[in-house]
Order: C-alpha cells, then sequence, then structure tokens
C-alpha cells in the first residue's frame, strides 16, 4: 500500500471519529454514532497491517502481535460484556487508564528505538506522552478503586499533602528536562514513575462525589497523550483522533463541573482547602423515625403528588424494574407521578437515565432537577431511594463540607420525606444528612429492591 | 511531517472537538464520554507501528504490552459504550424531545 493512499485512509477514519462524537451528542443517533466510531477504529487497524515505513511487509513480529491483539480482546470483550451497569462508570475509568497506559508504552518504545537521534521536539513530545499517560494511568486506577469501594471514597488527605504533590510535580517537571537535556534512558524510567506517583496523588484528595468529573478529566488528558504520540510517531490519524478526545474531554468535563455547579478548578484543588470532616457523628446516636412498608404505603396512597428520587442505592439493588412497578400502581389510583433526576446522581451523569431506560420508565416522567425543585412545594411525598449526597442540605449550610456549593434537589419542601436506605451510613461523600433527622422525614430501612418490593404489595393490599 | 502541516491539523481538530459536542443533554454525557474513551483506544495503531520497529526484547515486549492495553481500551470502549446506549433503544423519538431542552 503507498503511503499516500494509508494516509488517505488514515484521514477517513478521522472524519469517522469527527461524526462518531457528533451522533454520539444525540439521543436519536447515539448508537450509530458509536458504531460508526467502531467501525473508523477497526479500519485504522486493519490498514496498519498492509502499510510499513520501511517496505517490508508483512510486518515484523506479525504472530506476535496478532496475538496480543487477541489477549486484548480475550481481556476487554467479557469484561465490557458482562459488566452490571452499577459497575460501568469504574470500568470507563480502567479502559481510560489502560489507554493512558498504552500511549506511555507506545512513546517509550520510540525513545528507545530513536536514541540519540531523536529530535528535540520528538523527545518533549515523547516526555510529554510518558508525563500524561501514565498520571492518566495511575489516576484512572485511583478513580476506579474509588469507585469500587476498594478504598475510601473519602478524600484522603494527609498534613502537608500539597507540599507533596507540587513537589512531585516539581520534581516530575525537573526530570522532564533532564530527559530533554541528556536524553539517557534512565531519566525517562524515573519520570515515567514519578508521573505514576503524580497521577496518584492527584486524584486522591478527590472526594467520591467529584470522581466523575476526574475521570472526564482524565479521558481528556489520554486523548492529548495519543495525540502526542501521534506526532511521535508521525500519525496523522492519531494525532486527528487524540485531539478531538482532548478537545471534547475539555468541554464534557467542562459541562459536567456546570451540572453540579462546581468550578474545574475548585473540584480539583478543593480538598486541599477543605478542612477535614469532622465524622465523629453527633448524629449517629440521634433519634430517627423509622417506619414499615405498610407507613410508606399509606403516605403514598394518600398523596396527590410523588416525586421518586433515585440514586446509587437503586443502582445497587437493580430496582429499576420495581420502582417502575410502584410508580405504575401510583399512577393507576390517579397520583401524579415524577422522578426527579440529580444530573450526578448514582455513580456518574446520566447513570440514572442509563437505569431507568432500561426499565422503560416513559420518558416523560423524568425531570431534570431545575424542573422539578421548583415543584417540591406542591409534592406530597418525596420518595428517596438509595440516595443521600445529592439531597443532603449540607450543600447549602455547610460552607466548607466537601459538596458544599452543589445544587441539590430541594426535597425537604415536601410534605412528607422517605428515605429507603440500607442503612444510616453516610452516603459516597461521607457527609452526615441532616434530613435524616427531620421530623418529617420517614426511613425504610434495608436492600432498595426489598423494600419496594414490600411496599408494592403493602399499596395493593390497601 | 512538516510543522506547519502538524499544527494546522492540531488547531482544527481542536475547534472540531469543541464545536461537536457543545451542546449535549446530561442525559448523554456518560455514553459520550465512554465513546469518546475508545476512541483514543485508536493508540492501537501506534502501538502496532512500534512492534513493527521493535528489535529487541525489551521493546518487542513493552510494545506488546502497549498492544494488550489499547486493544482492551478500543474494543472494551466501544462494546460498553454500546450495551449503554442500547438501553436508549426504540425510545429515540422522545428522548430526542428532551434532549433539545
Amino acid at each position: 500500500m503507498s503511503r499516500f493512499l494509508y494516509e488517505l485512509i488514515g484521514l477517513g477514519a478521522g472524519v469517522m471519529f469527527i461524526l462518531a462524537l457528533k451522533g454520539l451528542s444525540h439521543p436519536r443517533t447515539a448508537r450509530r454514532g458509536n458504531l460508526l466510531g467502531a467501525a473508523g477504529a477497526t479500519i485504522a487497524t486493519i490498514t496498519v497491517f498492509f502499510y510499513s515505513s520501511d517496505g517490508q511487509l508483512p510486518l515484523n513480529n506479525l504472530g506476535w502481535i496478532l496475538g496480543a491483539i487477541a489477549v486484548g480482546l480475550i481481556i476487554g470483550v467479557p469484561a465490557a460484556r458482562r459488566v452490571q451497569m452499577t459497575a460501568m462508570p469504574q470500568l470507563v475509568a480502567l479502559f481510560n487508564g489502560v489507554g493512558g497506559g498504552a500511549a506511555a508504552l507506545v512513546a517509550i518504545v520510540e525513545y528507545l528505538k530513536l536514541g540519540q537521534s531523536a529530535s528535540t521536539t520528538v523527545v518533549i513530545a515523547t516526555v510529554f506522552t510518558v508525563i500524561v499517560g501514565s498520571t492518566s494511568f495511575s489516576g484512572s486506577i485511583v478513580t476506579f478503586l474509588k469507585l469500587q469501594e476498594l478504598m475510601t471514597t473519602r478524600p484522603v488527605v494527609f498534613a502537608g499533602g500539597r507540599f507533596v504533590i507540587a513537589g512531585t510535580l516539581l520534581a516530575t517537571l525537573g526530570c522532564a528536562g533532564w530527559v530533554v537535556t541528556s536524553l539517557g534512558t534512565t531519566p525517562l524510567l524515573v519520570l515515567a514513575g514519578l508521573s505514576l506517583a503524580f497521577g496518584i496523588l492527584f486524584v486522591l484528595p478527590v472526594g467520591g462525589a467529584d470522581v466523575p468529573i476526574v475521570i472526564s478529566l482524565l479521558n481528556a488528558f489520554t486523548g492529548l497523550t495519543v495525540a502526542a504520540g501521534g506526532y511521535v510517531l508521525d500519525s496523522t490519524l492519531l494525532i486527528i483522533a487524540g485531539t478531538l478526545v482532548g478537545a471534547s474531554g475539555t468541554i464534557l468535563t467542562r459541562l459536567m463541573a456546570e451540572a453540579m455547579g462546581r468550578s474545574l478548578f475548585g473540584t480539583l484543588f478543593g480538598a486541599f482547602t477543605a478542612k477535614p470532616q469532622d465524622s465523629s457523628g453527633t448524629g449517629e446516636d440521634r433519634p430517627v423515625k423509622s417506619g414499615s412498608a405498610d407507613d410508606v404505603a399509606i403516605l403514598l396512597n394518600y398523596a396527590r403528588r410523588v416525586v421518586i428520587v433515585p440514586g446509587f442505592g437503586l443502582a445497587v439493588a437493580q430496582a429499576q424494574h420495581t420502582v417502575r412497578e410502584l410508580a405504575d400502581l401510583l399512577s393507576a389510583k390517579g397520583i401524579d407521578v415524577a422522578y426527579g433526576i440529580h444530573p450526578v446522581a448514582g455513580r456518574m451523569p446520566g447513570h440514572m437515565n442509563v437505569l431507568l431506560a432500561e426499565a422503560n420508565v416513559p420518558y416523560e416522567q423524568l425531570s431534570e432537577m431545575d424542573e422539578v425543585n421548583p415543584t417540591f412545594p406542591q409534592t406530597d411525598v418525596a420518595l428517596i431511594i438509595g440516595a443521600n449526597d445529592v439531597v443532603n442540605p449540607a450543600a447549602k449550610t455547610t460552607p466548607g463540607c466537601p459538596i458544599y456549593g452543589m445544587p441539590i434537589l430541594d426535597v425537604s419542601q415536601a410534605g412528607n420525606v422517605i428515605f429507603l436506605k440500607r442503612s444510616m451510613r453516610p452516603g459516597f461523600a461521607g457527609i452526615e444528612n441532616e434530613l435524616l433527622y427531620d421530623p418529617k422525614t420517614t426511613l425504610l430501612f434495608g436492600d432498595a429492591k426489598a423494600s419496594l418490593t414490600k411496599v408494592v404489595s403493602a399499596l395493593k393490599a390497601l | 511531517m512538516e510543522a506547519m502541516a502538524i499544527i494546522s491539523i492540531f488547531t482544527l481538530s481542536i475547534f472540531v472537538g469543541f464545536e461537536v459536542v457543545s451542546k449535549v443533554s446530561s442525559t448523554l454525557h456518560t455514553p459520550l464520554m465512554s465513546g469518546a474513551n475508545a476512541i483514543h483506544g485508536v493508540i492501537l495503531v501506534g502501538a502496532i507501528i512500534v512492534a513493527d520497529h521493535s528489535d529487541n526484547s525489551l521493546e518487542l515486549g513493552l510494545s506488546l504490552a502497549a498492544i494488550v492495553l489499547a486493544t482492551i481500551n478500543m474494543v472494551g470502549g466501544f462494546v460498553v459504550t454500546d450495551r449503554m446506549l442500547e438501553m436508549f433503544k426504540g425510545k429515540g423519538a422522545k428522548n430526542k424531545g428532551s434532549g433539545d431542552k
């Protein structure tokens, strides 16, 4: 295959990526857009087997290459197919991390290959790829651990943390300078190590609720890494694809931050200024009003308007079908039912929409935060299923708490508040919720699905 | 490649990237992030190129690791995005209405 044809096909794949992103931005064309992106990536991958810069075909190490792709497929496809909807956010984080790791490895190999003959700009691009790729890799692993709850979901802040982070960053930059001037192998490996450490330190102080924003940011980072890798390898396709993801990822990160009412800066560096939360929990022993499924059914039965606020607990319990059953039952009794969807309910923006769409909840019943908030004073019952942080009034009343400033669903305006919760444990952000102790709040403890099933049968019996 | 050509491609790609996602409802934030995530898996192409160049076992080992990781990123990414979007299937028209708000 001639260089011209090779580049032309690469350009075609680049255009397909643009159309893919465009398609993914609209509900009607989203699926087609994704398939188009997959087609572009497949074409680009097949093409590379028919062109070699040294003119020798088939490619050297062909058997190894195909074997490695097979291994990747064996790991990646079942993981993507089998993952529960609840675990999807951390899987996306993990996929993003390995992409960053791949880009860093590619740059390292090309650097080893070029040795002393590398031009300064290529070395700078290599250094950039290694730093950002490694940061994205280790940072994504930490977000994965947080989301999987293999480690604490609270911000990890330690004394002098900000100095350690600043020091690591300075050391990384200094090491980058060392690589550019010495062109040695050791400095590059030190650089990779420092960048990995920086990625970990960078994500540790981020609080649970802000993790989705960080995933999106790291995604944009990986895109830029791929673009820099494209420069090192002289591949137009990688430059286009990487830059597209970098740019669209940055915009998406900003949109997400806006949806949460956070500044990007505040999200990333907020934890440095926030004081460690007083989690000694004065509230643990305070009385709460715990009810039975029958109490909840009665409250719902005599309501005229019910707003259901789903959260991560709904996803964990896979209770989306049961909640739909409940909503249908209430609608049949002539009760006005709406779902109040907080933009970041769950572990990712849009998580609840995806989950409820799976249960065929009519789209008109899903109300976004701005729509539903003014209706709470006319709402008789706010039924909160496995959500906590997104309705926590501390976001309005307690300056300095990790979620302060985040817009919340004003459920306290409703006549009655019902929480379906597994336990008194605080939410993902680890903050006590005053609303739980409010006299108009009723708590029903247990797994969301089990509780909802009981409420449904109690309601039918009334 | 000529420096100016690269700078042009880079700059134009930034604006295209900004432009294509500037208006998107929060419903689609997650699938869009996941889809964009899969697209950068195309670093697989770069990993295959360096594996072709490799002439010692260290280089080859690192490139093969890069191929495995990039394949997971790319294929896994597209599959998982498709699974998310599958759930919106058949409700496209209604979703459209809300997406325009």
